[in-house]
């Protein structure tokens, strides 16, 4: 070693260096859940990033094989704990398509309704921890907490959990909304575009902030697409592609709304087409708001026990992080064959190594929040 | 400059709102009668017995097997000159709380809505020390109905606000 070291020193460097194995994770605060990263660095530049997950692999699409349709709708609350509304979604959608059940109509402006507050809660939580990543300790986690609470309060209310709301069925929802549901939407809608404008003049014109994500972990639009991302992280590249708007599902087809796109495809990109993206959802509200009429919430004749006919289907909604797709197959009975869930964090995790690889070790951390990734919903 | 002058403002202007937060342990917010805590069994004041017959019926449902349900015979039956007309009557009743995901699915089964989902503070201010503590059984699941503490809210799959004012309607008549 000593003469390698020497050999070395006579024939350029006045000494060597060495690259730094570090390691992050997978117990670690900025990662956001149990994920694990393995950094190459070469002084404070990121060569290399190994991502490891798979800590928080409970195999809820295997349990989902063993059960009938009603209990999956549990288990799909916690793939996607931040905006379980779409997970439920997705899951309720496919065995819809199966079972070939018609929704009234009630129960599809509900279901848009909590889906696009859902939606609010969601980014709200991403602003939250993303500005403790770039490094604003506190101050926007504590105004995320305040208004995603207003939202959670709402969500109990209606659904009667806080978190894993198991609220959609197949075929519509599972009771009515309380008779001041209506009120109670404005009421949080005040909140939450106040807690939006709070957020607006707190980081989005903020130098420093500025400085810390402008022009960092830029991806293009032809890779974006080529590496699978969707959702926001997708359209910060530019790419104009929303499933609402192109494959309309429930009612986004009779409500008028802009889908966001981003220029440059940096962190602040993904972030300011997040804070967007929420202003368009409180458009989105307020238009269901007016829409929701008195009327059946579940199909009439609805069997006590589901049984689909053979087949199989993929369906996919957009979520707050992107596509959440389920695909599931069916030999007729009442559980599903196989149902295998796509998730839109896994997807959107891929572009880490192309995003990473060249920064520094403290934008790593950024770029990561910016993809904002629930790591249950990678693990499953 | 402006941009961080704009965010100080801001950050003040927030500073002099009225405050959200409350003091938890010594002010309970009032929860909505939806809340669903963990699932306790209903005691029928009239006869003083369970509501619950021991059908099996939330058990099979349950998607996390928590549950564990034991029946027997009526012993305060019709027949046997009693005053019930339940010829069978739960004996045995175990709920794991620790298992329990809370999904609501065994009060939708349920045909004598003898099981609902606990509503009050008292069901989420449970901490034990042993895992075992979180196995409940018939006297503990029952002991929060039998003391009137629970404000019972069974919800009926598919029922809107106004196929349910008029059964209020119809029970108040």
């Amino acid at each position: 070693m000593v003469e390698v070291l020497s050999q070395t020193s006579d024939q350029s460097a006045e000494f060597e260096t060495q690259d730094l194995l570090l390691n992050v994770g997978p117990q670690h605060p900025s990662t956001h859940g149990v994920f694990r990263m393995v950094m190459t660095v070469d002084g404070e530049v990121v060569r290399d990033v190994i991502p490891y997950i798979g800590y928080l692999h409970r195999g809820a699409e295997k349990l989902c094989e063993t059960m009938d349709f009603r209990q999956g709708i549990g288990f799909m609350d916690r793939t996607e704990y931040l905006a379980a509304f779409n997970a439920e979604l997705s899951y309720v959608m496919a065995v819809e398509a199966l079972a070939d059940l018609e929704v009234p109509e009630r129960a599809q402006w509900i279901r848009m309704i909590l889906c696009e507050l859902n939606r609010l809660s969601s980014h709200f939580m991403f602003l939250g921890a993303f500005g403790v990543d770039t490094g604003v300790f506190g101050t926007p986690f504590i105004y995320a907490w305040r208004e995603r609470e207003a939202l959670i309060d709402l969500f109990e209310e209606v659904s009667g959990d806080r978190m894993m709301y198991a609220y959609f069925r197949p075929g519509g929802v599972a009771w009515d909304v309380p008779v001041n549901f209506v009120d109670r939407v404005r009421e949080v809608l005040i909140s939450a575009t106040q807690g939006i404008n709070d957020f607006d003049s707190l980081l989005s014109e903020n130098e420093i902030f500025l400085a810390r994500t402008q022009g960092v972990g830029s991806i293009s639009a032809t890779r974006a697409i080529a590496l699978g991302m969707s959702g926001p992280s997708l359209r910060a590249s530019g790419v104009d592609m929303d499933i609402r708007r192109d494959e309309p599902y429930l009612k986004y087809d009779q409500i008028d709304w802009d889908v966001i796109t981003g220029e440059h495809g940096d962190v602040f990109d993904r972030y300011y087409c997040r804070v967007l993206e929420m202003r368009e959802s409180i458009k989105i509200v307020k238009q269901c708001l007016e829409h929701l009429a008195p009327g059946p919430i579940l199909p009439e004749k609805l069997p006590r026990m589901l049984r689909t006919p053979p087949g199989e289907v993929y369906l996919r909604t957009e979520a707050p992080r992107g596509e959440y797709g389920v695909y599931m197959v069916s030999k007729g009975g009442n559980r599903p064959y196989r149902c295998k869930v796509r998730s839109s964090c896994l997807s959107n995790l891929q572009a880490l190594q192309e995003l990473t690889i060249g920064e520094y070790v403290a934008d790593a951390i950024v770029i990561l929040g910016s993809i904002d990734i629930v790591l249950s919903e990678v693990d499953r | 400059m402006r941009g961080i002058a704009k965010s100080m403002a801001r950050t003040f202007a927030v500073f002099l709102r009225k405050p959200v937060t409350r003091d938890y342990p010594t002010y309970h917010k009032p929860i909505p009668e939806r809340d669903r805590a963990f699932p306790l069994l209903l005691w029928d004041e009239d006869i003083h017995e369970p509501f619950c017959t021991g059908c099996h019926a939330c058990e099979r449902a349950c998607p996390v097997e928590c549950m564990t349900v034991l029946m027997k015979d009526n012993p305060n039956h019709k027949n046997l000159d009693g005053t019930s007309s339940r010829r069978k009557i739960i004996d045995k009743f175990w709920i794991d709380y620790a298992r329990c995901m809370r999904c609501n699915i065994c009060v939708e089964v349920c045909n004598f809505d003898a099981i609902a989902m606990n509503n009050t503070w008292e069901g989420h201010e449970i901490s034990v020390y042993d895992r075992q503590d979180l196995v409940m059984d018939l006297p503990q699941l029952l002991s929060q109905s039998r003391t009137g503490n629970i404000n019972e809210w069974v919800p009926v799959l598919g029922q809107t606000n106004e196929t349910m004012s008029e059964t209020d309607a119809e029970v108040s008549n």
